[in-house]
């Protein structure tokens, strides 16, 4: 295990009151893995980011990274790791190189292996074309891969990176995605924050569900959403919304129904239900409305997703919080 | 070892980025300037009167050092804020390094600029303002320059670290630093000043720099105020350095 935590709290003051961030996380987190903590924003995911990489002292329980006590080993767990924050790290007034080969020299290498290793880095981040410009002039994109090549300079077996894709266009996001997966083939293993369902449904080997400080599911995806069995019925209607309700969820193949309220702008409130076989449940859902003189305003039927993880734990949606 | 290590690379890496940009270097030293041309005029019709005993210029120029070296330092907490919002702080502070280094490689990066504006100023004071330099005297008085430097600049770093925003960081500075200057005797001496104020003067440390500069200056190199203003801003500056430093170690930006 690189990431063992038992119990990991932090309580924040803040104009004498106290806020409790993060309420006891339990979680752990595997060589050569993509872990990703999900939640939405003030869920907590940063500030047990902030406590694991040391920048932060938890305020109660253990944890142990890449084989390092958190509390008695900070340096060790420093040496280990690498971080790459929600800003980036980097500096307009310098070039990427000298930025590199400093921060290679930050963790102890000389000059000239820093300088080696710089050109190895900036290679394997194609930035060895703007090497030498300040990095002020450098794109989005560019700026992020510097950023995370300032992470990796020295090879650490663990990565933190902060929301790595928040900011980014569809194009450099996909590229990030290529090279969080390159990092973890050659080795690294990656803990990383997000809000996006899709990027912790598709970039991540394992995640966790964090909401109001605690986690509240913890698998691989697919396990996650093999939880909400079934597929996922969503019929929306613009009237009688409580009997439309109890109509459908009294079909005895539903195993669970959840309404919400009808949605201002269209004034259609959506009833999900949990089916075993979507397909097969749908005409006869269609009967029942039907015969209850109820017509629908939307149809949606789809596999579960992350989204209906979170939902099922939280009662609400992650799409709609973010 | 370690530490020493890594105080030079965070201060190599500061000087860099001053160096990057010598239009700073030039803008710290226009204010003096300004006081050097458009106000020491007025003293000279004062040579030998009270307070001035050494001379007019000789009473001014010194204070203007101070003087520089005070807002010199003083305001360094604003480019920190600036590296606090990009990340580059942080990103440092997840790596090894020493973390009194981050802050000490810092402060003397900003001590060697001030230096290197004294010893301009100092220069141009000689044909501008007639000066007459004792150069035993003022390369001791750089050691004052250097510690009130030092001390200064760790205040404003652990301030800005705080604070974390130029809003609020720079009401608060000035609120500390203009009643400091004011009541340093550094435009005026203070042997000027009503009994009360001269009382008040006397908790001021940089009122003994300024008058320790003075002597400097003179070539009295046996003046109290001098050993008096290397205990008071030394003490200062240990005391000033060990709680930014703290302030470094456990920032949560």
């Amino acid at each position: 295990m690189l990431i063992e935590t038992k119990g990991l709290k932090k309580t924040f003051k803040s104009r004498g009151k106290e806020v409790e961030a993060v309420r006891g996380v339990d979680l752990s987190v595997k060589e050569g893995e993509i872990f990703g903590l999900l939640g939405p924003n003030g869920a907590g995911k940063t500030t047990t980011m902030r406590m694991l990489s040391t920048l932060i002292e938890p305020t109660e329980g253990q944890a142990t990274v890449c084989g390092h006590d958190l509390a008695r080993d900070s340096g060790g767990v420093r040496r280990d790791i690498g971080f790459v924050g929600q800003e980036g790290g980097t500096w307009g007034e310098v070039t990427a190189r000298d930025e590199l080969v400093m921060q290679g020299r930050l963790y102890g290498m000389s000059k000239k292996q820093s300088a080696a290793r710089a050109e190895v880095v900036l290679e394997a981040f194609q930035l060895s074309e703007f090497a030498d410009r300040l990095v002020k002039t450098y794109s989005g994109g560019q700026k992020r891969r510097l950023d995370i090549a300032l992470g990796v300079m020295h090879e650490p077996k663990l990565l933190f990176l902060d929301e790595p894709t928040t900011g980014l266009d569809p194009q450099s996001r996909a590229h990030m995605w290529d090279e969080v997966r390159g990092l973890r083939e050659r080795g690294t293993a990656i803990f990383l924050t997000t809000h996006y369902l899709d990027e912790a449904d598709a970039l991540c080997d394992r995640v966790a569900i964090i909401d109001h400080g605690e986690i509240v599911a913890e698998g691989t995806p697919l396990e996650l959403k093999k939880e909400v069995a079934g597929d996922v019925v969503l019929i929306g209607v613009t009237e009688r919304f409580e009997e439309a309700k109890a109509v459908l969820g009294g079909k005895e193949f539903v195993r669970e129904t959840e309404a919400g309220e009808p949605d201002p702008a269209t004034g259609i409130a959506t009833v999900r239900l949990y089916v075993d076989d979507g397909a097969a449940a749908l005409p006869e859902l269609l009967r029942a409305l039907d015969a209850a003189s109820l017509a629908p305003a939307s149809i949606e039927l789809h596999r579960p997703s992350l989204d209906d993880v979170f939902l099922k734990q939280t009662g609400r949606s992650l799409r709609e919080e973010n | 070892m370690k530490a020493l290590r890594d105080t030079w690379l965070v201060y190599s890496r500061a000087m860099k980025l001053n160096l990057k940009q010598p239009v700073w270097l030039v803008v710290m030293l226009i204010q003096p300037l300004y006081f050097l041309i458009l106000f020491a005029p007025l003293l000279n019709g004062l040579d030998g009167a009270p307070g001035f005993e050494a001379g007019a210029m000789e009473t001014f120029v010194p204070g203007l050092i101070i003087m520089m070296a005070l807002f010199g330092s003083t305001f360094v907490g604003f480019g920190l804020i600036a590296e606090l919002r990009q990340g580059v702080i942080e990103r440092m502070r997840v790596t090894p390094v020493s973390r009194v280094a981050l802050l000490i490689g810092r402060t003397l990066a900003t001590v060697t600029t001030t230096l290197i504006q004294a010893l301009i100023l100092v220069l141009l004071a000689s044909p501008i303002g007639g000066l007459t330099i004792n150069w035993g005297g003022v390369i001791l008085m750089f050691g004052i320059i250097i510690l009130t430097s030092f001390m200064l600049g760790a205040l404003s770093y652990g301030v800005a670290i705080v604070l974390k925003s130029e809003d609020t960081l720079a009401p608060v500075l000035n609120t500390v630093v203009q009643p400091i200057m004011l009541l340093s005797g550094i435009m005026l001496p203070m042997a000027l000043a009503p009994s009360w104020l001269q009382n008040v003067a006397d908790f001021n440390p940089f009122y003994y720099a300024v008058e320790a500069s003075r002597s400097l200056f003179e070539g009295d190199l046996g003046a109290d105020a001098i050993w008096q203003a290397a205990v008071f801003i030394g003490g200062l500056a240990i005391v000033l350095v060990w709680w930014a430093s703290r302030k470094f170690a456990r920032a949560v930006a």
